[in-house]
């Protein structure tokens, strides 16, 4: 299996899985791999590790496009993901009026919290994505989905934006004006007035503007959610799965990937991040010969390692091939060994790709 | 040691995949065994804790795990229905406002709210007199945080809240709990690491953010999972060079092992002192354990490494 296979006749590969499993690596060496074999690809990232922004040749976090040196007939282009400013282009965009674009930009608490609405992070880079496949600039654009507490949310923050947006209801209830009392009927004044109780006037007040002006662009909001959401489902759409051979990350692995099945979502496949298995091999070790070797303290001392590596090895052997089970077999996992130095330059990089677009993956089975 | 387990408050955070929660269950159990009444909060609704003691999920519950040691699972509606039941007298106006459909929906889309009342129960946890007259109080409340990138803005949440509603309720309890952790007396922060690049990269910026944004200083940085340096300089020369005659595929894998080993220590410990030379603080360690998985008697054994360093 090679991820080669996976992207094609793909436009959109969606990097999903736990915080600190290498997804902005693995991200990175797949754009870099998919424009060394002739494509024009974006990657889309969100805070990487600055060396790896580095190595890439972006300079200071921006929502522009920056080209990479690359060797190769194609381009690699890649951008850091700036929530808020992208947050902000969007009222831009949908707001009906210059007043009501100022309204929301200049609101305390969108100016304090913006970045607190629940998955916004997360719907932000959805929407730049989805930008970007409208320009059809593109042959592939790579996205390194953000370090959310939950790879989950990522699938949620479309409808929980256009939920939390769809607040014409919520402006009403917040404006106890005649409106909002015919409307509720009886209870809600009072019911407001509690809640002014808790809140505070003043947080009440900024709150109340913050929801009629979101109010306005509602319909516009929705809209454009719905169809950023649409193409997570797109054929020409496809998710991997990003993991490390360890048990919590293979769970969420599993879980995730259920997830996508139950929605329907494309998945492509699965690549194991810092395989043990692939450092060593498994083999007799004659003790012996290393005491020949080495010595005997310095021999036994190798065969020691060598036993606690198999251990190691063998666990990750076993919860990859759990996943492959899970997986049913079908797509086996891209299996990334345990690289000596951390990557983070193209070098790091080019050495994933042989174990990323390799012919063949290692069966999994062990 | 004694600094750390002093505190009312701990917050442990680190990126994502670095071992938070290990080393929060680590610390919880090192207060335990100091006679401290120690509860270990988590927030991302995964139960690991738990599953640490091979327990059913702990819940929205202070559940005892073992004499002295409570975990409990910090759910931000549940909070915040706690929060509202002891603001709102009497309780029939509590109950008009909870069960108001529109006030669900105001509670859900208020940016921050699920933060702010998440850190209000933690806080809460943290006082001696507590919200429900017959709880008994906490000596240690540890908190397996947010990782770093979400981190600070979830520290940040009460200030938020206090500047932004300027006056009012919300603005006074926002406060209070504001004041609470930025007291270096009642609340520390951990941070944790892994010897690697990407890791000790954020453990700099999380401590300048966190110096600059909120004035606060990292109480402990633990660098975890570090190998042990099996084999010296010399004794990796010896290696390598009979790595270069032909021997058998065992021999030879053992040989590659060792110095893969060597290499992969030697590469961590630059690291190790990379982030030490940036950090106000020399960072403790934690070795990296050859068990396929870690289990209690893993946790007890780090929890008293960490007694020991810290």
């Amino acid at each position: 299996m090679s991820v080669a296979h996976l992207v094609e006749r793909k436009e959109i590969l969606i990097c999903a899985g736990a915080g600190g499993v290498g997804k902005t690596t693995t991200a990175a060496a797949v754009a870099l791999g998919m424009a060394q074999r002739g494509l024009k690809v974006a990657v889309l990232t969100i805070d990487p590790a600055r060396r790896l922004a580095d190595s890439l040749g972006l300079p200071e976090l921006g929502n522009e496009e920056h080209q990479v040196e690359i060797e190769g007939s194609g381009e690699l282009w890649a951008l850091m993901l700036d929530p808020k400013r992208t947050f902000d282009d969007l009222i831009e965009r949908h707001a009906p009026d210059d007043r009501t674009r100022d309204a929301v930009l200049s609101n305390r608490i969108y100016q304090e919290l913006s970045n607190a609405v629940a998955g916004s992070q997360e719907y932000m880079a959805m929407e730049k994505l989805y930008e970007l496949h409208q320009e059809e600039r593109y042959d592939l654009l790579v996205l390194d989905t953000p370090p959310s507490r939950n790879a989950l949310d990522f699938l949620d923050a479309p409808e929980r934006l256009s939920r939390f947006v769809d607040s014409r209801s919520l402006q009403l209830f917040l404006r106890p004006g005649r409106l909002g009392l015919k409307v509720f009927g009886r209870g809600t004044g009072m019911l407001f007035s509690v809640l002014q109780q808790v809140t505070g006037v003043d947080l009440l007040q900024d709150l109340s503007e913050f929801f009629a002006s979101f109010g306005d662009m509602a319909e516009g909001f929705r809209e454009r959610a719905a169809r950023t959401g649409e193409l997570l489902a797109d054929r020409r759409t496809t998710f991997l799965l990003v993991t490390s051979p360890r048990r919590h990350a293979i769970d969420e692995a599993i879980f995730f990937h259920r997830r996508l099945r139950e929605r329907e979502l494309p998945f492509g496949g699965v690549v194991v991040n810092r395989m043990s298995s692939l450092a060593v091999e498994s083999e007799e070790v004659d003790v012996a010969e290393l005491v020949t070797l080495l010595g005997a303290q310095l021999g036994r001392k190798v065969a020691g390692n060598l036993e606690d590596y198999e251990a190691m090895a063998a666990r990750d052997r076993e919860n990859v091939a759990q996943l492959a089970r899970e997986l049913d077999h079908s797509t086996p996992p891209i299996l990334v060994p345990y690289l000596e130095d951390d990557v983070h330059d193209l070098r790091g990089l080019a050495q994933m790709d042989d174990y990323l677009f390799a012919a063949e993956a290692v069966p999994a089975s062990g | 040691m004694a600094s750390i387990l002093d505190k009312r408050l701990v917050f442990v955070t680190g990126k994502g995949g670095v071992g938070k929660t290990t080393v929060a269950a680590a610390l919880g159990m090192a207060g335990a065994r100091a006679g401290k009444r120690t509860i270990v909060c988590e927030v991302a609704q995964q139960e690991r804790m738990s599953g640490v003691f091979r327990r059913e999920g702990v819940g929205y519950s202070e559940t005892q795990l073992e004499t002295d040691l409570y975990a409990m699972s910090i759910d931000p509606q549940e909070s915040m229905d706690e929060y509202l039941r002891s603001q709102i007298k009497p309780s029939a106006l509590y109950a008009l406002l909870f069960d108001n459909r529109f006030f669900q929906y105001f509670a859900a889309a208020t940016p921050g709210m699920r933060e702010l009342v998440t850190i209000g129960k933690i806080w809460e946890l943290a006082q001696f007199e507590r919200r429900n007259p017959s709880a008994s109080p906490y000596d240690l409340v540890i908190v397996d945080a947010p990782s770093t990138g979400h981190g600070l803005a979830f520290l940040q949440t009460p200030r938020t809240f206090r500047d932004t509603a300027r006056v009012g309720p919300i603005s006074r309890q926002a406060g209070k709990i504001d004041a609470f952790i930025c007291d270096p007396q009642s609340t520390g922060v951990v941070a944790v690491a892994l010897p690697e690049e990407m890791p000790v990269n954020e453990t700099v910026d999380f401590e300048r953010e966190l110096r600059d944004e909120m004035g606060m200083d990292l109480d402990a940085v633990v660098v975890n999972a570090l190998l042990p340096e099996r084999f010296d300089p010399e004794e990796a020369e010896r290696i390598e060079q009979a790595a270069a005659s032909n021997g058998s595929p065992g021999g030879e894998a053992a040989l590659r092992a060792a110095l893969f080993e060597h290499r992969r220590a030697r590469t961590q410990r630059a690291e190790l002192e990379r982030l030490s030379a940036e950090l106000r603080r020399k960072p403790v360690t934690l070795p990296f354990l050859f068990e396929p998985e870690l289990d209690l008697r893993s946790f007890e054994s780090l929890s008293a490494d960490l007694e020991a360093v810290l």
